[in-house]
């Protein structure tokens, strides 16, 4: 199996007006101490938004960090937008505040994987690292 | 040989004897204070007890801002509640007031926080969410209506729109016809802090803190029972921020404000006593309570010294704190009642004025009426069955305590010196710079959580079998209360004098553009019902909009 061998580039997204911004920042701090690429977008973002930087940005990954509770409305109108522009190779996962019966149908939206609030660096790491160099 | 040297022989004494040879690990404060493992008269020696001390309700306040604390008045509870309609809010302040609870506090949604309208459809899975939504004045008069002005005090958790809020309210009190000077209560009002922590900011830092001196020069003059804002180190502490950095940002915000409205010729004593504070209690009891009592003795003398005042009330640090919701787990949540207990407990021990018992279960939902109420027995058991209200600050002349008052009281003032070095905290957050050392303590105390070395019992530490995560509780936004809050509005611009609204609009941007204080020219486009949104949207037209630095 090939691996990739340029890092894992990785936009790191805050949608709605929700500030709460700390996991989406430590986040990306521990990406880039793990070797990846990653960008944060700011506060406020719209899905047309996410969608723009993703493409300019060209990431593997997008990473919706949601606290607001509005996750399964959010990450719908993504993977519509994401279609239309047809971004399927990209990995959408997501964090923050995420009921458990929500994960299935995030899931079955297409979202690869599902971090809520609490879970380890290590662990986030580790998935990308799998998924993204072996899919890549 | 005096007395203190014999101390200092027999602790050395004591420490090869009885201590031995076997070393004590090393322990800091949590916000890396270095830790003895006792303290004797030796460690007090240097502090002067009269000027660093004294008296509660004297200079420099370190034992507290009144004379005889809670034996006199208790600290007021207040727990902190949103509800989703103007319709609601109001059934529930007149069940509060017929309780006999007269201190009303409005929570609004994101949408009226950051200056969307309901309809704007950006925004429409926010309306009514944690907090209710104010369109226009219409929105303010139902959820006061019935209830006189001058009969109640209320809380305003509004920052970047808070002088749009602030002309809503002097505009109810105008048509119930009580007279302005009447009325009173506290806004947030503190921008500073959204641009760290809390992110509702709309305007760049500059234009939001004239927006802040036009309200204090206003309320100064037409609203003197206004505490006009409360300046905040709870949002950067719960950002990430340790207790010295919390109690430095924030002082150091104060004096950005106060610089600011000094430069329109008004004396401090003019507005000062109107300043109060929030802060964080967490859960390392000593180092909290020595937090609030060096933050009461820095301020006092930044008042006193920096500013010139002279009035004792300018230097009075009076604060609301809220215990962390960030020590709290979701697993085993009802240990969250005990993590509340004892941080409310640091804040009572440290003279807080006024507190509020963060909810059992506000890691994995949003506070019911039952873990609210839980929230304020805490408070009441303390104040009533503990017996400590009788005594003001306790623990005021334990050796540790008041050694580690002066420690943090050193190390907050040197993270205020380096501030003042690198051009204030204005230039500060304007190049980022205050953000990346939140982002920075944020990401090493999540590592050290992580790998287990700051404990959280019962997650990552003596995690049972039995122990689950309960279900999350989220709040859905209620289709419902968008659409009745949308038809509200189409109706209030149905009926509105259009004239008239854009003739007010054009006033409120003159004004913005001319250097007025706005207050009056907000009043009228209130009183015309612009909406918030027109009103934001015309003032960003002179103001620009605030662009959040990229850098992580």
């Amino acid at each position: 199996m090939e691996r990739k061998k340029i890092p894992i580039r990785v936009l790191v997204a805050k949608p709605g007006l929700d500030g709460h911004d700390k996991g989406a920042k430590v986040v990306v701090r521990a990406l880039r101490d793990a070797g990846m690429e990653a960008i944060y977008t700011g506060l406020r973002q719209t899905v047309d938004q996410i969608v723009r930087a993703a493409i300019q940005e060209d990431v593997d990954v997008i990473g919706l960090s949601i606290l607001s509770g509005a996750h399964l409305g959010l990450t719908a109108k993504l993977m519509k937008r994401m279609q239309e522009e047809k971004m399927e190779d990209k990995m959408v996962i997501l964090g923050g505040i995420i009921p458990r019966e929500d994960i299935l149908r995030l899931k079955e939206m297409g979202v690869a994987e599902v971090f809520p609030v609490g879970t380890n660096f290590a662990e986030i790491i580790h998935f990308l690292q799998e998924k993204v160099e072996k899919e890549g | 040989m005096s007395s203190l040297d014999r101390v200092h022989k027999a602790e050395e004494q004591w420490r090869q004897t009885c201590l031995g040879e076997k070393p004590v690990p090393e322990e800091k404060s949590t916000s890396g204070i270095h830790l003895k493992v006792i303290y004797t008269p030796g460690d007090v020696q240097n502090i002067d007890f009269l000027e660093k001390v004294g008296f509660p309700g004297d200079y420099p306040f370190t034992r507290g801002v009144y004379p005889s604390m809670y034996r006199g008045n208790l600290w007021s509870m207040r727990q902190y509640a949103g509800f989703a309609t103007p319709e609601e809010t109001n059934r529930r302040y007149k069940n509060l007031l017929a309780q006999g609870q007269p201190g009303l506090s409005v929570a609004f949604d994101l949408p009226t926080q950051c200056g969307y309208d309901s309809d704007d459809p950006l925004i429409e899975e926010e309306v009514g969410k944690v907090g209710v939504a104010v369109d226009t004045l219409q929105d303010m008069e139902i959820i006061f209506d019935g209830i006189p002005l001058d009969q109640i005090t209320t809380s305003f958790t509004i920052n970047p729109t808070a002088a749009i809020l602030l002309a809503m309210y002097i505009a109810v009190a105008e048509k119930q016809g009580v007279p302005v000077d009447k009325i009173g209560g506290t806004l947030q009002n503190d921008i500073l802090k959204e641009y760290l922590a809390r992110g509702t900011q709309i305007f760049p830092p500059r234009p939001s803190l004239r927006l802040i001196a036009d309200i204090i020069e206003y309320c100064k003059n037409h609203v003197p029972k206004m505490n006009t804002i409360s300046i905040s180190g709870y949002h950067v502490r719960e950002a990430g921020a340790n207790a010295i950095q919390e109690v430095a940002y924030c002082l150091s915000s104060a004096i950005v404000y106060v610089e600011e409205v000094l430069k329109r010729g008004i004396g401090i004593d003019e507005f000062a006593p109107r300043l109060s504070f929030i802060f964080a209690c967490g859960p390392d009891l000593f180092e909290e309570v020595a937090k609030f009592r060096a933050a009461r003795q820095l301020w006092a003398r930044i008042a006193k010294e920096r500013f010139g005042a002279q009035d004792p009330r300018s230097m009075m640090l009076r604060f609301f704190a809220g215990t962390m919701a960030s020590c709290y787990t979701a697993r085993e949540p009802l240990n969250n009642l005990i993590r509340g207990t004892i941080c409310a407990l640091a804040g009572v021990l440290g003279g807080v004025n006024s507190l509020h018992v963060t909810g059992y279960d506000e890691a994995y939902a949003t506070p019911t009426e039952e873990s609210s109420r839980l929230g304020l027995r805490i408070q009441q058991i303390l104040a009533f069955e503990t017996g400590i209200p009788k005594v003001v600050d306790p623990l005021g002349g334990s050796y540790y305590v008041e050694s580690l008052t002066e420690g943090m009281g050193q190390e907050i003032t040197k993270a205020m010196d380096q501030i003042e070095q690198d051009g204030g905290m204005l230039a500060c957050i304007e190049k980022g710079k205050i953000q990346q050392a939140i982002l920075q303590q944020a990401y090493e105390t999540e590592q050290i959580v992580q790998k287990g070395k700051i404990v959280r019992v019962g997650e990552n530490k003596f995690r049972s079998q039995e122990g689950r995560e309960p279900d999350l509780i989220l709040q859905k936004a209620d289709p419902e209360v968008l659409r009745h809050q949308v038809e509200r509005l189409r109706r209030v611009k149905a009926a509105r004098d259009e004239k008239k609204v854009q003739k007010t609009l054009g006033r409120v941007k003159e004004a913005a553009s001319a250097g007025e204080n706005l207050l009056p020219a907000l009043i009228q486009a209130v009183k015309a019902y612009a909406t918030n949104g027109e009103m934001v949207a015309t003032l960003k037209e002179v103001f620009g909009e605030y662009r959040e630095l990229g850098s992580v």
